[in-house]
C-alpha cells in the first residue's frame, strides 16, 4: 500500500477529485493548507504598509492505494491540477506500513 | 443645533430656536414637538448601533486572538458609559455652569440633574422641543461611542481592568468638560462663549478622542513584534460591514444633532452621505497610484474619515462644499496614516490618522465652508468673505480641546499604570486577549 501526497491550487480541487474517481480510487482526504514553493508568496497592502506573504493558500489531498493503482492515481493527479504556470504544485508517493479501518477492524487492502 | 442655549442671544437659524427658547421656563414645558421627539429618540438609536459598528471595524482589523477582546472594548462602553452618565456625566456637561471664562460660558455644568434628577418630560434649556430625557439619551449615545473610540490605539496588549478604570475616569475628566464647554453652554460655545463651531462632534468627540489615543500610544509603548511582523487584518469582510454600520449611524450622529426635525437635519443628514462618499474617492485614488491596488480596507477607511470630517461642519455647510470636505478628509487621512511608520509609534489601528486629523479637518474647513445662512450669529466662512474670524476660532477650539486632552490623557494613564499596569504581560499578549483577558476563543475549528 501507498500514500499518495498532492499540493494542488485550490481551484483545481474539483477536477482533481473528478480525475480520481474515473481513476478507480474510493477515497480520499482534503486539507487546506498553505506553503511556498518556487512561485514565492505575494505582497498584500493594507492602509499604506506593505507585507510580504510568504505561505499561499493551497489543497493538500492524501489518497491510500494499492500499489497497482499508484501510477493511474499520480498520471490522474498531474493532469487534472495542471495549469502550465508556475505553483501547480507537487505529488509524492511514501509507503503505508499498515491500514486498519476503524469500523470493522479489516487490515490490509481490505481496508482501501 | 445643539448649541444655542440663552434666550435672546441666539442670532436668527431656525424659527425654532429664535422663537421657542425666548420664552420662559414654564411656557417651554408645553413647547414639547412630537416630530422633533421621535427624530431624537430615533437618533439615538442609531447613533447607539455605531457603538457595536465600531466593534466589528476595529474586531476585523486585529488579529484573530484579539477579536474578542477589541469587540470588548467597544461593547462594554455601552455598559458602563450608560450608567456613569445618569450618574455624573450628564450634569456634568450639560448641567448649568459654573464661573465664566470666555464670554457667559463656564468650564464645567454644575450637579443640577445628578442621577438625572430633573431629567424629565420638560425639554431643557438645550433642546426646547423635546423631552429633557430624549436629549439626556441621545447625548448619552455620544458618551458612549467616543472613548470607544479611542479602542484602536491600544487595541491587542491592554488589560481589560485597565480599560474599564480608563473608560470610567476619562469620560468623567476628558470628555464631560468638553461636551460642557461646546455644546452645554461652556466658554467654547458658538452663542455667547468664543463662537466656535461644532455641529455634532468634530471637537468633542474626534479630535478629542484622537489625541487622546496618541497620549495612549506613547504611554502604552508598541506592540509585541511591530511593526517587524506582519499585522494582517484578520477578517477584512468585518471591516466593510462594520463601517457600513457606522455609516448608517452616522445619519443619527449628525441628523439628529439637529436637535429637532426638519430642514436643518435634513441637511446634516445629506451632508453627511455625500462627504462619506467623496471622501472613499479622496482615500482610494491616491492608494491605487501608490500602491497599485485599490483596497477594501482603504474604501471602508475613507469613508469613516469622510464621515468624522464633516460631522462638525454637517449642518453649516452646502453639499459642494461637503464634497470637499469629504476628498480632503480622505486624501489627509490617507497621508497622516501613513505618517505612523515614519515616526514608529503603533497606533495600532489609526485612530489619530483617521479621527484626529479627520476632525481637525473637518473643524477648519468649517471655518472655510460654513455659510451665513446656516452658521449661528450670522457666522461665515472662508469662502463666503467671513475672512480668518471664525477659522481662527475653530483653530483656537481645536487646540484648546488637544492640549486638555492630551495632558490629562497622559496623567491619568500613568497613574492607572503605577497601580495597576496598563499592558498585560508578554505571554498574555503572545496568547492573545481573547483568551488571557475572557478565557474565550473567538473562533472555534470543530464548532
Amino acid at each position: 500500500m501507498k500514500l499518495v501526497t498532492a499540493i494542488v491550487k485550490p481551484f483545481k480541487l474539483d477536477e482533481v477529485k473528478d480525475a480520481l474517481k474515473d481513476a478507480g480510487i474510493q477515497g480520499m482526504t482534503v486539507t487546506e493548507s498553505r506553503g511556498f514553493g518556487r512561485q514565492r508568496g505575494h505582497t498584500e497592502v493594507y492602509r499604506g504598509a506593505e507585507y510580504q506573504i510568504d505561505f499561499v493558500p493551497k489543497v493538500r489531498i492524501e489518497i491510500l492505494v494499492d500499489e497497482g493503482l499508484v501510477d493511474r492515481v499520480v498520471e490522474a493527479i498531474t493532469e487534472s491540477a495542471r495549469t502550465g504556470s508556475i505553483g501547480d504544485g507537487k505529488i509524492w508517493v511514501t509507503p503505508a506500513e499498515h491500514v486498519t479501518r476503524i469500523r470493522t477492524g479489516e487490515t490490509g487492502s481490505e481496508a482501501i | 443645533m445643539r448649541i444655542w442655549r440663552r434666550a435672546g442671544v441666539v442670532g436668527g437659524v431656525s424659527a425654532l430656536a429664535l422663537g421657542l427658547s425666548a420664552l420662559p421656563a414654564a411656557a417651554q414645558e408645553t413647547t414639547v414637538d412630537t416630530g422633533d421627539t421621535a427624530w431624537i429618540l430615533v437618533s439615538a438609536a442609531l447613533v447607539m448601533f455605531m457603538t457595536p459598528g465600531l466593534a466589528f471595524f476595529y474586531g476585523g482589523l486585529v488579529r484573530s486572538k484579539n477579536v474578542l477582546g477589541t469587540l470588548m472594548h467597544s461593547f462594554m462602553a455601552l455598559g458602563i458609559v450608560t450608567i456613569l452618565w445618569v450618574i455624573i456625566g450628564h450634569t456634568l456637561a450639560f448641567g448649568p455652569d459654573i464661573g465664566k471664562i470666555i464670554g457667559e460660558g463656564g468650564w464645567i455644568g454644575g450637579l443640577d440633574f445628578i442621577g438625572f434628577k430633573d431629567v424629565g418630560d420638560a425639554p431643557s434649556a438645550l433642546a426646547a422641543t423635546v423631552p429633557h430625557t430624549a436629549f439626556g439619551i441621545y447625548q448619552m449615545m455620544f458618551a458612549v461611542i467616543t472613548p470607544a473610540l479611542i479602542a484602536g490605539a491600544y487595541a491587542e496588549r491592554i488589560k481589560f481592568s485597565a480599560y474599564l478604570i480608563f473608560t470610567t475616569v476619562w469620560v468623567v475628566v476628558v470628555y464631560a468638560p468638553v461636551a460642557h464647554w461646546v455644546w452645554g453652554g461652556g466658554f467654547l460655545n458658538a452663542v455667547d462663549g468664543l463662537g466656535a463651531l461644532d455641529f455634532a462632534g468634530g471637537t468633542v468627540v474626534h479630535q478629542n478622542a484622537g489625541i487622546a489615543a496618541l497620549a495612549f500610544v506613547f504611554v502604552l509603548g508598541k506592540r509585541k513584534g511591530w511593526p517587524k511582523e506582519a499585522f494582517v487584518p484578520h477578517n477584512v469582510p468585518f471591516v466593510v460591514l462594520g463601517a457600513s454600520i457606522l455609516w448608517f449611524g452616522w445619519f443619527g450622529f449628525n441628523g439628529g444633532s439637529a436637535l429637532a426635525s426638519g430642514g436643518l437635519a435634513s441637511l446634516a443628514f445629506s451632508n453627511t452621505h455625500v462627504a462619506t462618499a467623496a471622501a472613499i474617492f479622496g482615500w482610494i485614488i491616491p492608494e491605487w497610484i501608490q500602491h497599485k491596488k485599490p483596497t477594501t480596507v482603504g474604501a471602508a477607511t475613507g469613508a469613516v474619515a469622510g464621515l468624522v470630517a464633516i460631522t462638525p461642519a454637517a449642518g453649516f455647510v452646502r453639499p459642494w462644499s461637503a464634497i470637499c470636505i469629504g476628498l480632503a478628509a480622505g486624501l489627509v487621512c490617507y497621508l497622516a496614516v501613513n505618517l505612523k511608520h515614519r515616526f514608529g509609534y503603533d497606533d495600532a489601528l489609526d485612530v489619530v490618522g483617521v479621527h484626529y486629523v479627520g476632525g481637525l479637518i473637518g473643524a477648519l474647513l468649517t471655518g472655510v465652508f460654513a455659510t451665513e445662512q446656516t452658521a449661528l450669529m450670522g457666522q461665515k466662512g472662508l469662502v463666503y468673505g467671513g475672512g480668518f474670524d471664525l477659522l481662527g476660532k475653530q483653530a483656537a477650539a481645536s487646540g484648546i480641546t488637544t492640549v486638555w486632552a492630551f495632558v490629562l490623557t497622559v496623567i491619568i494613564l500613568k497613574a492607572i499604570d503605577l497601580v495597576i499596569g496598563l499592558r498585560v504581560n508578554e505571554a498574555d499578549e503572545d496568547t492573545g486577549l481573547d483568551l488571557s483577558q475572557h478565557g474565550e476563543a473567538g473562533y472555534s475549528l470543530t464548532g
